[in-house]
């Protein structure tokens, strides 16, 4: 598996091992410390890589789980889904039209209070047919109580694995998460990643406990029977709960994290590059990071005061704290990878979403323009940053700027 | 010879030696909201008292979750929950390999727990027919999907599913001016699909509440034998097959005695007809007229003659021409294939 490995001695114990691994592999690597008890899988690419990990970690008897390739994505999420309500850490993901022909299970997963870890390898959707990442596959979920979470690096991805699972089954919580990396870019490039030892994570991370919601012959309940009118608006009320404290958790979680890990996150909700003395900054999500950052310093080299803000999640949506953050700028660029056809100003996603946080949390109105941008794997450039920030900062002097955009679009 | 198959045991449930000998515990009780003569809820009832208490029941949708399963009013006296449509095969799989797993982790107490999905034929033999099918080819897992067949999707009025008879009338199938017959399927034959299909599967069988403690030891068995297994039991349904809910068990016996429902059970791959279907096999009974069957229900009442004569030579078909007469429609003929030659 790891093509480079160092032992770690001289430094303060916080790892055991330094590897040159894929985003794909670190995931893998994650599942194997958390000790997952079930995984399943069903190949589309490029998610899938991690399956291939998990397979040969359990075939050379370094995992101990039930791993089971299902024969569609419905029922990968369904297997997982009921391993979990009967008590084991479950592990599967997809990616693209994968996930969305998993959408049925995917709807009722939050519902149930399943707190199932997916990884999702960003893909485009169909037709016509695309490998390269896009963010509407994972971003279907986001009004269902999933938790989303976006990741740039292997080591990131590696971390927000072990996290993922502290926040998905804190007993507050019990919701799904999906943890989104940009196909190919992430899943299938490779970083060196400290991995931390099993000791620690065992931990950082207890066992799932499903308590009184545990399915089995000694707790005698009966899940989601037809509650009609009577009952499902209360029941919907109950999942709104978990998102009223899902920042909070999170934040715990983070802090935990850093202690015993020694790795700094900072703000777990988004990371701010170059933003301190800058007048507009761009705002996005996932890989787009790295050419974003080679980005703005070319334009400080220019003498162009332009920052990065990126989003790491996206559910819960830390509106006030994005607000508060944004309102000191004169433009916000907003980078999506996605798209959101018919939206209010025909705008991406996330555009839409910080338009909105803004409206209601920011102290300042400032220009947010929408940039669609890097659709179905294409790369987004450093000449298209630099066109991004070029028109934001034409919006902070106030000259009119179409509020969506689509940079990078041939002929 | 080694086998990689990781098996574990099952709770060995022995048949109930008569009726008399049937414990009076019920695991499935008051509080569902079932038809009058609802035969499906009488499976369900019969194979909760044949699995008994160390169980986990998964339930797929359909008109035995809806009327079964309500909030504040739950039936079940072992673990239930409910499972999306297509999934009675995921959810067993699912269950079965989180139980396992974390019994060989030691983090939950090592013991056979036996684990049901009870689907209907909208969600078995349609919808679910892929989860399933992918299910029964893990032969670690021990697991019972149950279909009940009560030929339609009757819990949203009664809708043609791959169960259904030919020429019935559903509300996706109503007879009218033109066209008599809307539904020229032939009913899905999905235990033999289910034993000819995964070679592995230690046990498929046929059952009817008409026939009570012989469905309940079957179900016994199956849970018993180890692996993934299937159980088909047809139900006959007062409100979808328009019938006197006092009919219910007649037309349990007569869809076995028209030779239309054939009772079997393979084990280990070896096939076994029992009841009244083992004495049409060797000619001890002689089959009734479909007509007995078809005219007692309201959804064959458009059928003219033709209608009735058509259906019974299908099933003559079945029983005179098939290679194993009314469950494997390979014809005799091929018998007279000349094999290749040595």
């Amino acid at each position: 598996m790891a093509t480079l490995t160092m032992p770690v001695k001289e430094q303060k114990k916080t790892y055991e091992q330094e590897a040159l691994i894929t985003g794909a592999e670190a995931i893998a690597i994650a599942c194997k410390l958390a000790n997952v008890d079930v995984v399943t899988a069903y190949p589309i690419r490029p998610y899938d890589t991690v399956m291939q990990y998990i397979s040969q970690l359990v075939a050379d008897g370094e995992m101990d789980c039930e791993y089971i390739v299902a024969e569609g994505e419905h029922s990968q999420f369904e297997i997982v889904k009921h391993a979990s309500i009967c008590g084991a850490r479950v592990f599967c993901g997809s990616s693209g039209v994968g996930w969305m022909y998993a959408m049925e299970a995917l709807t009722v997963t939050p519902a149930l209070r399943v707190p199932l870890v997916a990884m999702v390898g960003n893909r485009a959707l169909d037709d016509p047919g695309a490998f390269g990442v896009e963010h509407n596959d994972a971003l279907a979920v986001r009004d269902l109580g999933w938790l989303l979470t976006w990741v740039d690096s292997a080591q990131e991805a590696l971390d927000t694995a072990l996290i993922a699972y502290r926040v998905a089954e804190d007993r507050r919580m019990f919701v799904p998460l999906a943890l989104s990396c940009d196909g190919a870019f992430l899943t299938h490039s490779q970083a060196l990643v400290k991995i931390p030892a099993a000791e620690q994570v065992k931990k950082f991370l207890p066992r799932y406990n499903r308590g009184d919601l545990l399915l089995h012959p000694d707790n005698v309940i009966s899940v989601a029977p037809q509650v009609n009118e009577d009952w499902v608006m209360e029941i919907r009320r109950q999942n709104f709960a978990v998102t009223e404290i899902a920042c909070d958790v999170i934040r715990e979680v983070y802090a935990d994290f850093e202690r015993t890990f020694g790795r700094k996150y900072g703000n777990p909700f988004f990371e701010e590059y170059m933003t301190e003395d800058a007048e507009v900054v761009l705002l996005g999500m996932g890989t787009m990071s790295t050419p974003v950052r080679v980005a703005v310093r070319k334009l400080r080299e220019e003498g162009k005061k332009v920052g990065f803000v990126r989003l790491r999640w996206f559910r819960p949506f830390a509106g006030p704290e994005i607000a508060k953050c944004l309102e000191r700028f004169k433009a916000i660029g907003v980078i999506d990878r996605d798209f959101s056809f018919g939206s209010p100003n025909l705008s991406g996603v996330v555009a839409t979403e910080v338009r909105s946080a803004m409206y209601t949390g920011a102290a300042t109105r400032p220009p947010v323009l929408g940039f669609i941008c890097g659709l179905g794997g294409r790369e987004v450039t450093v000449p298209d940053v630099e066109k991004m920030a070029d028109n934001t900062f034409e919006a902070a002097k106030g000259n009119a700027q179409p509020l969506t955009q689509w940079i990078g679009l041939r002929g | 010879m080694s086998t990689f198959v990781d098996e574990k045991p099952t709770q060995n449930l022995e048949a109930f030696k008569g009726v008399k000998k049937v414990p009076h515990e019920e695991y499935y009780t008051s509080g569902h909201r079932t038809c009058q003569g609802c035969e499906s809820a009488q499976i369900m009832k019969l194979m909760a008292k044949a699995a008994g208490p160390r169980t986990i029941v998964l339930g797929s949708t359909g008109c035995m979750y809806v009327a079964n399963t309500s909030y504040y009013a739950t039936p079940w006296g072992v673990p239930w929950m409910h499972t999306q449509l297509g999934s009675s095969g995921s959810a067993a799989l699912g269950a079965a390999a989180g139980l396992r797993v974390q019994m060989r982790k030691g983090v939950m107490k090592d013991e056979p727990i036996n684990v049901i999905a009870f689907c209907g034929d909208g969600g078995g033999a349609d919808m679910g027919l892929g989860a399933i099918s992918a299910t029964m080819t893990h032969p670690d897992y021990n697991l019972l999907i149950l279909m009940y067949d009560n030929e339609s999707y009757a819990n949203t009025d009664i809708q043609i599913s791959g169960t259904s008879p030919y020429g019935v009338n559903t509300s996706f199938s109503t007879p009218g001016k033109v066209k008599r017959i809307m539904n020229h399927r032939w009913k899905k034959n999905m235990a033999p699909l289910m034993m000819v299909g995964h070679p592995t599967c230690k046990y498929v069988g046929t059952i009817s509440t008409s026939y009570p403690l012989q469905a309940m030891n079957n179900i016994r068995k199956a849970l018993s034998i180890g692996g993934p297994t299937f159980i088909h039991c047809l139900n006959p349904c007062p409100k979808g097959w328009d019938f006197d809910p006092v009919l219910s068990f007649e037309l349990g016996e007569l869809a076995v005695n028209t030779g239309i429902w054939p009772l079997y059970e393979v084990e280990r791959g070896k096939l076994k007809l029992y009841g009244k279907t083992e004495q049409i096999a060797n000619g001890r009974f002689k089959r009734l007229p479909v007509r007995d069957y078809l005219l007692k229900q309201g959804r064959f009442a458009h059928f003219i003659d033709e209608d009735i004569e058509y259906f019974q030579s299908k099933i003559d078909e079945m029983w005179n021409k098939w290679l194993v007469p009314g469950i494997i429609p390979l014809q005799r003929e091929i018998e007279a294939d000349n094999p290749p030659s040595q």
